[in-house]
Protein backbone atom coordinates (compact mmCIF):
# COMPACT_ATOMS: atom_id res chain seq x y z
CA UNK A 1 0.00 0.00 0.00
CA UNK A 2 1.31 3.40 -0.78
CA UNK A 3 0.17 4.93 3.06
CA UNK A 4 2.13 2.20 4.74
CA UNK A 5 3.01 4.12 8.26
CA UNK A 6 7.19 4.40 8.71
CA UNK A 7 8.59 1.60 11.14
CA UNK A 8 8.53 2.75 14.40
CA UNK A 9 12.35 2.59 15.01
CA UNK A 10 12.84 5.11 12.46
CA UNK A 11 14.89 8.00 13.61
CA UNK A 12 12.49 10.52 12.32
CA UNK A 13 13.87 14.30 12.17
CA UNK A 14 10.15 15.38 13.38
CA UNK A 15 8.74 13.91 16.65
CA UNK A 16 6.48 11.35 15.28
CA UNK A 17 2.79 11.37 15.43
CA UNK A 18 0.91 9.78 18.23
CA UNK A 19 -0.93 6.81 17.64
CA UNK A 20 -3.97 8.29 18.70
CA UNK A 21 -5.07 11.59 18.83
CA UNK A 22 -8.63 13.08 19.95
CA UNK A 23 -9.32 16.82 19.92
CA UNK A 24 -12.91 18.37 21.61
CA UNK A 25 -14.51 15.23 19.72
CA UNK A 26 -18.51 15.31 20.53
CA UNK A 27 -21.45 13.50 19.39
CA UNK A 28 -24.92 13.33 19.46
CA UNK A 29 -27.41 9.99 18.16
CA UNK A 30 -29.51 11.05 15.35
CA UNK A 31 -32.29 10.12 18.11
CA UNK A 32 -30.79 13.53 19.54
CA UNK A 33 -29.22 11.52 22.81
CA UNK A 34 -25.75 13.44 23.24
CA UNK A 35 -23.14 10.74 23.94
CA UNK A 36 -19.71 12.54 24.37
CA UNK A 37 -19.05 15.94 25.31
CA UNK A 38 -15.78 17.09 23.90
CA UNK A 39 -12.99 14.52 24.36
CA UNK A 40 -9.69 14.66 24.28
CA UNK A 41 -7.49 11.99 24.25
CA UNK A 42 -3.50 11.64 23.27
CA UNK A 43 -2.09 7.94 23.43
CA UNK A 44 1.57 7.72 21.92
CA UNK A 45 3.07 5.20 20.24
CA UNK A 46 3.25 1.93 21.92
CA UNK A 47 1.18 2.74 24.73
CA UNK A 48 -1.14 0.39 26.63
CA UNK A 49 -4.43 2.57 28.08
CA UNK A 50 -7.16 1.54 29.65
CA UNK A 51 -10.29 3.36 29.11
CA UNK A 52 -12.52 2.81 32.26
CA UNK A 53 -16.22 4.02 33.13
CA UNK A 54 -19.53 2.49 33.68
CA UNK A 55 -21.68 1.75 31.27
CA UNK A 56 -23.99 3.84 29.65
CA UNK A 57 -20.75 6.67 29.76
CA UNK A 58 -20.11 6.31 26.17
CA UNK A 59 -16.78 3.89 25.58
CA UNK A 60 -18.48 2.46 22.75
CA UNK A 61 -19.27 5.28 20.92
CA UNK A 62 -15.84 6.52 21.46
CA UNK A 63 -14.32 3.27 19.97
CA UNK A 64 -16.50 3.50 16.74
CA UNK A 65 -15.43 7.27 16.22
CA UNK A 66 -11.75 5.93 16.00
CA UNK A 67 -12.26 3.71 12.80
CA UNK A 68 -14.71 6.26 11.50
CA UNK A 69 -17.63 4.06 11.40
CA UNK A 70 -19.56 7.45 13.55
CA UNK A 71 -18.77 10.57 12.31
CA UNK A 72 -18.47 13.26 14.96
CA UNK A 73 -20.41 16.44 15.47
CA UNK A 74 -17.19 18.25 16.62
CA UNK A 75 -14.05 17.20 16.98
CA UNK A 76 -11.13 15.73 15.19
CA UNK A 77 -9.07 11.98 15.46
CA UNK A 78 -6.71 11.11 14.28
CA UNK A 79 -4.70 8.10 14.38
CA UNK A 80 -0.74 8.26 13.44
CA UNK A 81 -0.90 11.32 11.86
CA UNK A 82 -3.56 10.63 9.62
CA UNK A 83 -7.19 12.44 10.18
CA UNK A 84 -10.22 9.93 10.11
CA UNK A 85 -12.30 11.48 7.01
CA UNK A 86 -13.66 9.63 4.57
CA UNK A 87 -11.15 9.67 1.94
CA UNK A 88 -8.50 7.54 4.07
CA UNK A 89 -11.21 5.86 5.52
CA UNK A 90 -9.68 2.24 4.47
CA UNK A 91 -6.15 2.94 5.61
CA UNK A 92 -7.78 4.45 8.65
CA UNK A 93 -9.56 1.27 9.15
CA UNK A 94 -6.50 -0.88 8.66
CA UNK A 95 -4.37 1.51 11.51
CA UNK A 96 -7.17 0.94 13.88
CA UNK A 97 -7.66 -2.54 14.72
CA UNK A 98 -10.79 -3.19 16.57
CA UNK A 99 -11.11 -6.52 18.89
CA UNK A 100 -14.95 -6.56 19.79
CA UNK A 101 -16.38 -8.03 22.60
CA UNK A 102 -18.20 -11.11 20.96
CA UNK A 103 -15.80 -13.07 18.81
CA UNK A 104 -19.02 -14.66 17.27
CA UNK A 105 -19.46 -11.62 16.06
CA UNK A 106 -16.04 -11.09 14.55
CA UNK A 107 -15.60 -14.70 13.59
CA UNK A 108 -18.15 -15.06 10.78
CA UNK A 109 -16.11 -17.05 8.34
CA UNK A 110 -16.38 -21.31 8.16
CA UNK A 111 -12.24 -21.68 9.19
CA UNK A 112 -10.24 -19.18 11.41
CA UNK A 113 -7.28 -19.52 9.04
CA UNK A 114 -10.02 -17.72 6.19
CA UNK A 115 -10.97 -15.10 8.87
CA UNK A 116 -7.57 -14.31 10.24
CA UNK A 117 -6.72 -13.59 6.25
CA UNK A 118 -9.94 -11.47 5.54
CA UNK A 119 -9.11 -7.77 7.04
CA UNK A 120 -5.42 -8.13 5.27
CA UNK A 121 -7.51 -9.53 2.04
CA UNK A 122 -9.31 -6.49 2.13
CA UNK A 123 -6.33 -3.70 2.80
CA UNK A 124 -4.93 -5.71 -0.53
CA UNK A 125 -2.39 -7.91 0.86
CA UNK A 126 -2.39 -11.37 -1.21
CA UNK A 127 -0.23 -14.55 -1.90
CA UNK A 128 2.90 -15.39 -0.12
CA UNK A 129 2.30 -12.21 2.40
CA UNK A 130 -1.14 -12.72 3.25
CA UNK A 131 -0.28 -16.58 4.16
CA UNK A 132 2.70 -15.33 6.41
CA UNK A 133 0.41 -12.49 7.87
CA UNK A 134 -1.71 -15.71 8.81
CA UNK A 135 0.47 -17.33 10.21
CA UNK A 136 2.58 -14.96 12.45
CA UNK A 137 -0.83 -13.62 13.57
CA UNK A 138 -2.10 -17.11 14.76
CA UNK A 139 1.32 -17.77 15.94
CA UNK A 140 1.29 -14.48 17.90
CA UNK A 141 -1.31 -15.79 19.96
CA UNK A 142 -0.82 -18.94 20.22
CA UNK A 143 -3.82 -20.72 17.53
CA UNK A 144 -1.49 -21.74 14.84
CA UNK A 145 -2.71 -25.61 15.12
CA UNK A 146 -6.11 -24.62 14.80
CA UNK A 147 -5.86 -23.23 11.73
CA UNK A 148 -7.69 -25.13 9.68
CA UNK A 149 -10.80 -25.74 12.25
CA UNK A 150 -14.19 -23.91 12.58
CA UNK A 151 -14.60 -21.40 14.96
CA UNK A 152 -17.72 -23.03 16.18
CA UNK A 153 -14.84 -25.76 17.69
CA UNK A 154 -13.19 -23.58 19.62
CA UNK A 155 -13.83 -22.52 23.52
CA UNK A 156 -14.34 -19.11 24.55
CA UNK A 157 -10.87 -18.02 25.15
CA UNK A 158 -9.58 -19.59 22.15
CA UNK A 159 -12.16 -17.89 19.89
CA UNK A 160 -11.06 -14.61 21.75
CA UNK A 161 -7.49 -15.10 21.09
CA UNK A 162 -8.33 -16.00 17.12
CA UNK A 163 -10.37 -12.60 17.35
CA UNK A 164 -7.17 -11.15 18.45
CA UNK A 165 -5.37 -12.71 15.70
CA UNK A 166 -8.00 -11.43 13.14
CA UNK A 167 -7.36 -7.90 14.03
CA UNK A 168 -3.08 -8.47 14.34
CA UNK A 169 -3.19 -9.42 10.95
CA UNK A 170 -4.01 -6.10 9.71
CA UNK A 171 -0.65 -4.96 11.52
CA UNK A 172 -2.69 -2.37 13.08
CA UNK A 173 -0.80 1.34 14.43
CA UNK A 174 -3.41 0.82 17.55
CA UNK A 175 -5.49 -2.25 19.14
CA UNK A 176 -8.76 -1.14 20.35
CA UNK A 177 -10.01 -4.27 23.03
CA UNK A 178 -13.77 -4.08 23.78
CA UNK A 179 -14.01 -5.80 27.27
CA UNK A 180 -11.25 -8.04 26.74
CA UNK A 181 -12.05 -10.54 29.40
CA UNK A 182 -15.93 -10.77 29.37
CA UNK A 183 -17.11 -14.72 29.68
CA UNK A 184 -13.25 -15.51 30.39
CA UNK A 185 -12.79 -18.46 32.66
CA UNK A 186 -9.44 -17.23 34.85
CA UNK A 187 -7.43 -19.56 32.51
CA UNK A 188 -8.37 -18.17 29.63
CA UNK A 189 -8.48 -14.77 31.16
CA UNK A 190 -4.59 -14.90 32.56
CA UNK A 191 -3.59 -16.70 28.96
CA UNK A 192 -5.45 -13.63 26.82
CA UNK A 193 -3.10 -11.32 28.82
CA UNK A 194 0.25 -13.01 28.52
CA UNK A 195 -0.74 -12.40 25.08
CA UNK A 196 -1.55 -8.98 24.88
CA UNK A 197 1.64 -7.98 27.50
CA UNK A 198 3.72 -9.90 24.47
CA UNK A 199 2.58 -7.48 21.99
CA UNK A 200 4.20 -4.09 21.23
CA UNK A 201 1.59 -2.79 19.49
CA UNK A 202 -0.30 0.71 21.07
CA UNK A 203 -3.10 -0.38 23.08
CA UNK A 204 -6.17 1.25 24.07
CA UNK A 205 -8.52 -1.44 26.10
CA UNK A 206 -11.98 -0.58 26.91
CA UNK A 207 -12.98 -2.30 30.14
CA UNK A 208 -14.77 -2.13 34.03
CA UNK A 209 -12.29 -4.85 34.47
CA UNK A 210 -10.33 -3.03 36.94
CA UNK A 211 -7.83 -5.68 38.14
CA UNK A 212 -6.93 -6.66 34.37
CA UNK A 213 -6.32 -2.77 33.51
CA UNK A 214 -4.13 -2.56 36.08
CA UNK A 215 -2.35 -5.76 35.16
CA UNK A 216 -2.08 -4.38 31.41
CA UNK A 217 -2.33 -1.14 30.97
CA UNK A 218 -0.11 1.49 33.31
CA UNK A 219 -2.17 4.50 32.12
CA UNK A 220 -5.81 4.67 32.80
CA UNK A 221 -8.37 7.14 31.42
CA UNK A 222 -12.03 7.08 33.37
CA UNK A 223 -14.79 8.43 30.81
CA UNK A 224 -18.28 9.36 32.55
CA UNK A 225 -21.16 10.89 31.00
CA UNK A 226 -19.35 11.70 27.87
CA UNK A 227 -16.28 13.19 29.12
CA UNK A 228 -13.05 12.16 30.33
CA UNK A 229 -13.23 12.76 34.40
CA UNK A 230 -9.71 11.42 35.11
CA UNK A 231 -6.24 10.31 33.41
CA UNK A 232 -3.08 8.78 34.93
CA UNK A 233 -1.37 5.80 36.07
CA UNK A 234 -3.82 2.64 36.52
CA UNK A 235 -2.50 2.08 40.12
CA UNK A 236 -3.15 5.98 41.55
CA UNK A 237 -6.66 6.30 39.88
CA UNK A 238 -7.50 3.03 41.07
CA UNK A 239 -6.42 4.11 45.14
CA UNK A 240 -8.96 7.04 44.58
CA UNK A 241 -11.88 5.38 46.07
CA UNK A 242 -13.34 8.42 46.54
CA UNK A 243 -12.87 9.05 42.35
CA UNK A 244 -14.06 5.33 41.84
CA UNK A 245 -17.67 5.55 43.67
CA UNK A 246 -18.66 8.73 41.71
CA UNK A 247 -18.04 6.96 38.48
CA UNK A 248 -19.96 3.99 39.05
CA UNK A 249 -16.71 1.93 39.60
CA UNK A 250 -15.82 -0.63 41.76
CA UNK A 251 -12.90 -2.97 42.64
CA UNK A 252 -13.79 -6.74 43.28
CA UNK A 253 -14.15 -8.04 46.88
CA UNK A 254 -10.96 -8.47 49.23
CA UNK A 255 -9.24 -6.22 46.11
CA UNK A 256 -7.17 -3.20 48.02
CA UNK A 257 -4.18 -1.25 46.59
CA UNK B 1 -25.47 -30.36 13.79
CA UNK B 2 -22.30 -30.99 11.65
CA UNK B 3 -19.01 -29.38 12.04
CA UNK B 4 -18.57 -25.70 10.42
CA UNK B 5 -17.04 -27.18 7.56
CA UNK B 6 -19.18 -30.23 6.82
CA UNK B 7 -22.82 -31.22 6.66
CA UNK B 8 -24.69 -34.53 6.88
CA UNK B 9 -24.60 -35.06 2.94
CA UNK B 10 -20.72 -34.53 2.43
CA UNK B 11 -18.92 -38.11 2.37
CA UNK B 12 -15.43 -37.40 2.83
CA UNK B 13 -12.36 -39.04 1.00
CA UNK B 14 -9.87 -38.09 -0.77
CA UNK B 15 -11.32 -39.38 -4.79
CA UNK B 16 -10.27 -37.76 -8.09
CA UNK B 17 -14.29 -36.91 -8.06
CA UNK B 18 -13.42 -35.10 -4.19
CA UNK B 19 -10.02 -33.70 -5.56
CA UNK B 20 -11.99 -31.73 -7.90
CA UNK B 21 -12.26 -28.13 -7.96
CA UNK B 22 -16.17 -27.19 -6.94
CA UNK B 23 -16.54 -24.98 -9.33
CA UNK B 24 -16.16 -27.86 -12.19
CA UNK B 25 -18.15 -30.20 -10.40
CA UNK B 26 -21.70 -27.49 -10.02
CA UNK B 27 -21.04 -26.48 -14.01
CA UNK B 28 -20.57 -30.29 -14.99
CA UNK B 29 -24.05 -31.30 -12.16
CA UNK B 30 -25.91 -28.41 -13.58
CA UNK B 31 -25.27 -29.42 -17.44
CA UNK B 32 -26.05 -33.00 -16.42
CA UNK B 33 -29.62 -32.61 -15.10
CA UNK B 34 -30.24 -29.77 -17.94
CA UNK B 35 -29.43 -33.12 -20.29
CA UNK B 36 -31.58 -35.20 -18.16
CA UNK B 37 -34.60 -32.59 -18.41
CA UNK B 38 -34.31 -32.08 -22.14
CA UNK B 39 -34.60 -35.92 -22.78
CA UNK B 40 -38.22 -36.84 -24.09
CA UNK B 41 -39.79 -38.90 -21.57
CA UNK B 42 -40.76 -41.23 -24.09
CA UNK B 43 -36.87 -42.60 -24.41
CA UNK B 44 -37.12 -45.29 -21.48
CA UNK B 45 -34.00 -46.58 -21.74
CA UNK B 46 -32.03 -43.14 -22.30
CA UNK B 47 -32.51 -42.70 -18.64
CA UNK B 48 -31.08 -45.80 -17.31
CA UNK B 49 -28.05 -44.73 -19.63
CA UNK B 50 -27.86 -41.48 -17.12
CA UNK B 51 -28.11 -43.44 -14.14
CA UNK B 52 -25.26 -45.70 -15.32
CA UNK B 53 -23.30 -42.54 -15.83
CA UNK B 54 -24.01 -41.74 -12.12
CA UNK B 55 -23.43 -44.91 -11.02
CA UNK B 56 -19.70 -44.60 -12.64
CA UNK B 57 -19.57 -41.27 -10.98
CA UNK B 58 -20.13 -43.28 -8.11
CA UNK B 59 -17.78 -45.89 -8.16
CA UNK B 60 -14.81 -42.92 -8.77
CA UNK B 61 -16.05 -41.76 -6.03
CA UNK B 62 -16.09 -44.66 -3.57
CA UNK B 63 -19.57 -43.69 -2.62
CA UNK B 64 -21.95 -46.46 -1.61
CA UNK B 65 -25.28 -46.95 -3.39
CA UNK B 66 -26.78 -47.74 0.11
CA UNK B 67 -25.72 -43.91 1.11
CA UNK B 68 -27.25 -42.35 -1.58
CA UNK B 69 -30.31 -44.46 -1.22
CA UNK B 70 -30.90 -43.16 2.02
CA UNK B 71 -30.28 -39.89 1.74
CA UNK B 72 -32.74 -39.92 -2.05
CA UNK B 73 -35.22 -40.80 0.49
CA UNK B 74 -35.44 -36.73 1.01
CA UNK B 75 -37.34 -36.92 -2.76
CA UNK B 76 -39.96 -38.83 -0.97
CA UNK B 77 -42.92 -35.97 -0.32
CA UNK B 78 -43.22 -35.38 -3.99
CA UNK B 79 -43.57 -38.62 -5.27
CA UNK B 80 -47.07 -38.63 -3.88
CA UNK B 81 -47.98 -36.00 -6.69
CA UNK B 82 -46.69 -38.27 -9.10
CA UNK B 83 -48.66 -41.22 -8.16
CA UNK B 84 -51.66 -39.64 -7.98
CA UNK B 85 -51.42 -38.20 -11.92
CA UNK B 86 -52.16 -42.08 -13.36
CA UNK B 87 -55.92 -41.79 -11.75
CA UNK B 88 -56.30 -38.16 -12.07
CA UNK B 89 -55.24 -37.93 -15.86
CA UNK B 90 -57.33 -37.73 -19.07
CA UNK B 91 -58.10 -39.78 -22.09
CA UNK B 92 -56.98 -42.62 -23.45
CA UNK B 93 -56.96 -45.49 -20.35
CA UNK B 94 -55.59 -48.07 -20.24
CA UNK B 95 -56.76 -51.21 -18.25
CA UNK B 96 -54.60 -53.49 -15.90
CA UNK B 97 -55.89 -56.09 -13.72
CA UNK B 98 -58.24 -56.12 -11.60
CA UNK B 99 -60.68 -53.78 -14.06
CA UNK B 100 -58.52 -50.97 -12.63
CA UNK B 101 -58.21 -48.05 -15.49
CA UNK B 102 -55.11 -45.76 -15.42
CA UNK B 103 -54.50 -42.57 -17.43
CA UNK B 104 -52.06 -43.32 -20.06
CA UNK B 105 -50.58 -39.26 -20.42
CA UNK B 106 -50.92 -39.46 -16.61
CA UNK B 107 -49.10 -42.90 -16.85
CA UNK B 108 -46.43 -41.01 -18.61
CA UNK B 109 -46.79 -38.10 -16.94
CA UNK B 110 -45.86 -39.41 -13.68
CA UNK B 111 -42.65 -41.68 -15.16
CA UNK B 112 -41.42 -38.60 -16.20
CA UNK B 113 -41.76 -36.32 -12.68
CA UNK B 114 -40.18 -39.53 -11.22
CA UNK B 115 -37.60 -40.69 -13.46
CA UNK B 116 -36.09 -36.65 -13.82
CA UNK B 117 -36.83 -36.05 -10.45
CA UNK B 118 -34.71 -39.20 -9.01
CA UNK B 119 -32.04 -38.18 -11.67
CA UNK B 120 -32.05 -35.08 -10.43
CA UNK B 121 -31.49 -35.45 -6.98
CA UNK B 122 -29.41 -38.53 -7.33
CA UNK B 123 -27.17 -35.85 -9.25
CA UNK B 124 -27.13 -33.02 -6.80
CA UNK B 125 -26.56 -35.64 -3.75
CA UNK B 126 -23.47 -36.65 -5.68
CA UNK B 127 -22.39 -32.86 -5.87
CA UNK B 128 -22.82 -32.48 -2.27
CA UNK B 129 -20.95 -35.50 -1.14
CA UNK B 130 -17.74 -35.38 -2.91
CA UNK B 131 -17.76 -31.07 -2.03
CA UNK B 132 -17.72 -29.57 1.38
CA UNK B 133 -20.23 -26.59 1.39
CA UNK B 134 -17.41 -24.02 2.35
CA UNK B 135 -15.61 -25.33 -1.20
CA UNK B 136 -19.61 -24.70 -2.94
CA UNK B 137 -19.08 -21.65 -1.79
CA UNK B 138 -15.67 -21.01 -3.34
CA UNK B 139 -16.79 -22.64 -6.70
CA UNK B 140 -19.93 -20.04 -6.74
CA UNK B 141 -17.36 -17.52 -5.98
CA UNK B 142 -15.01 -17.98 -8.71
CA UNK B 143 -17.97 -18.71 -11.05
CA UNK B 144 -18.78 -14.95 -10.72
CA UNK B 145 -22.33 -15.79 -8.91
CA UNK B 146 -23.58 -12.64 -7.53
CA UNK B 147 -21.45 -11.29 -4.82
CA UNK B 148 -24.25 -10.59 -2.41
CA UNK B 149 -25.53 -14.49 -2.76
CA UNK B 150 -21.80 -15.79 -1.83
CA UNK B 151 -21.75 -13.49 1.33
CA UNK B 152 -24.78 -14.74 2.49
CA UNK B 153 -24.38 -18.09 1.99
CA UNK B 154 -21.48 -17.65 3.84
CA UNK B 155 -22.64 -16.47 6.65
CA UNK B 156 -25.37 -18.66 6.94
CA UNK B 157 -22.50 -21.63 6.73
CA UNK B 158 -21.29 -19.95 10.45
CA UNK B 159 -24.36 -18.74 11.82
CA UNK B 160 -26.97 -21.28 11.26
CA UNK B 161 -24.99 -23.31 14.51
CA UNK B 162 -24.73 -19.96 16.55
CA UNK B 163 -28.51 -19.23 16.14
CA UNK B 164 -29.46 -22.90 16.68
CA UNK B 165 -27.28 -22.94 19.83
CA UNK B 166 -29.08 -19.84 21.20
CA UNK B 167 -32.90 -21.15 20.44
CA UNK B 168 -31.59 -23.86 22.31
CA UNK B 169 -30.38 -21.85 25.26
CA UNK B 170 -33.77 -19.80 25.23
CA UNK B 171 -35.87 -23.04 24.78
CA UNK B 172 -34.08 -24.73 28.21
CA UNK B 173 -34.57 -21.22 29.84
CA UNK B 174 -38.26 -21.64 29.17
CA UNK B 175 -38.70 -25.28 30.27
CA UNK B 176 -36.38 -24.57 33.40
CA UNK B 177 -39.12 -21.80 34.52
CA UNK B 178 -41.92 -24.81 34.01
CA UNK B 179 -42.92 -24.24 30.46
CA UNK B 180 -44.62 -26.86 28.91
CA UNK B 181 -46.66 -26.18 25.79
CA UNK B 182 -49.17 -29.33 25.17
CA UNK B 183 -51.64 -27.22 23.39
CA UNK B 184 -51.83 -24.71 20.78
CA UNK B 185 -53.14 -22.02 22.94
CA UNK B 186 -50.06 -22.50 25.36
CA UNK B 187 -47.75 -21.81 22.48
CA UNK B 188 -47.67 -18.27 22.96
CA UNK B 189 -44.26 -18.55 25.02
CA UNK B 190 -43.06 -20.33 22.09
CA UNK B 191 -43.98 -17.74 19.23
CA UNK B 192 -42.81 -14.93 21.54
CA UNK B 193 -39.21 -17.19 21.82
CA UNK B 194 -39.58 -17.17 18.02
CA UNK B 195 -39.79 -13.14 17.96
CA UNK B 196 -36.98 -12.26 20.70
CA UNK B 197 -34.86 -14.72 18.67
CA UNK B 198 -35.01 -13.23 15.46
CA UNK B 199 -34.79 -9.96 17.33
CA UNK B 200 -31.57 -10.89 18.46
CA UNK B 201 -30.28 -12.44 15.34
CA UNK B 202 -31.13 -9.09 13.65
CA UNK B 203 -28.76 -7.32 16.15
CA UNK B 204 -26.05 -10.13 15.84
CA UNK B 205 -26.14 -9.56 12.01
CA UNK B 206 -25.61 -5.38 12.53
CA UNK B 207 -22.97 -6.35 14.98
CA UNK B 208 -20.86 -8.55 12.42
CA UNK B 209 -21.67 -6.24 9.50
CA UNK B 210 -19.78 -3.29 11.87
CA UNK B 211 -16.81 -5.82 12.64
CA UNK B 212 -16.89 -6.67 8.76
CA UNK B 213 -16.39 -3.05 8.23
CA UNK B 214 -13.74 -2.25 11.02
CA UNK B 215 -11.58 -4.90 8.97
CA UNK B 216 -12.27 -3.36 5.92
CA UNK B 217 -15.29 -5.16 4.02
CA UNK B 218 -16.19 -2.84 1.12
CA UNK B 219 -19.34 -5.10 0.08
CA UNK B 220 -16.89 -8.04 -2.03
CA UNK B 221 -15.46 -10.90 -0.47
CA UNK B 222 -11.87 -11.36 -0.79
CA UNK B 223 -11.02 -14.03 -3.14
CA UNK B 224 -10.65 -17.19 -0.47
CA UNK B 225 -8.27 -19.27 -2.63
CA UNK B 226 -5.50 -18.85 -5.11
CA UNK B 227 -5.85 -21.80 -6.66
CA UNK B 228 -6.31 -22.14 -10.46
CA UNK B 229 -8.25 -24.59 -12.26
CA UNK B 230 -6.41 -26.22 -14.93
CA UNK B 231 -7.76 -27.35 -18.36
CA UNK B 232 -7.74 -30.79 -17.49
CA UNK B 233 -9.81 -30.45 -14.79
CA UNK B 234 -12.14 -28.96 -16.68
CA UNK B 235 -12.15 -31.70 -19.21
CA UNK B 236 -12.51 -34.17 -16.95
CA UNK B 237 -15.76 -32.24 -15.40
CA UNK B 238 -17.28 -31.64 -18.99
CA UNK B 239 -16.68 -35.00 -20.05
CA UNK B 240 -19.84 -36.26 -17.88
CA UNK B 241 -21.69 -33.58 -19.77
CA UNK B 242 -20.66 -34.72 -22.96
CA UNK B 243 -21.95 -38.47 -22.14
CA UNK B 244 -25.32 -36.49 -20.65
CA UNK B 245 -25.38 -34.55 -23.88
CA UNK B 246 -24.85 -37.86 -25.90
CA UNK B 247 -27.35 -39.55 -24.51
CA UNK B 248 -29.95 -37.11 -24.58
CA UNK B 249 -29.52 -36.35 -28.32
CA UNK B 250 -29.82 -39.77 -28.90
CA UNK B 251 -32.72 -39.79 -26.76
CA UNK B 252 -34.51 -37.25 -29.51
CA UNK B 253 -33.31 -39.21 -32.49
CA UNK B 254 -34.90 -42.18 -30.96
CA UNK B 255 -37.81 -41.12 -29.52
Amino acid sequence: MSTAPEPATAAAPSPEPPSLEVRGLAFAYPDGHQALYGIDLTVRRGERVALLGPNGAGKTTLVLHLNGILTPGRGSVVVGGLPVEKQHLREIRRRVGIVFQDPDDQLFLPTVGEDVAFGPANFGVSGAELEARVEAALAAVGMSEHRDRSPLHLSGGQRRRVALATVLACEPEILVLDEPSTNLDPVARRELAEVLLGLDTTMLMVTHDLPYALQLCPRSVVLDDGVVVADGPTRELLRDTELLRRHRLELPFGFSL
Amino acid sequence: MGAGHSHPLYLPGESPVHRLPAEVKIVAAFGVVLCVVATPREAFWVFGGYLLLLAAVWVAARIPPGWIARRALIEAPFVVLAVLLPFTGGEPHVEIAGGVTLSEPGLLGAWNILVKGTLGVLTSLTLAATTPLRDLLLGLQRLHAPAIVVTIATLMLRYADVIVGEARRMRLARISRGHDPRFLWQAGATARGVGSLFVRSYERGERVHLAMVSRGWTGRMPALSQQRTSRAQWLTGLAAVGVAAALAVTGWVVA
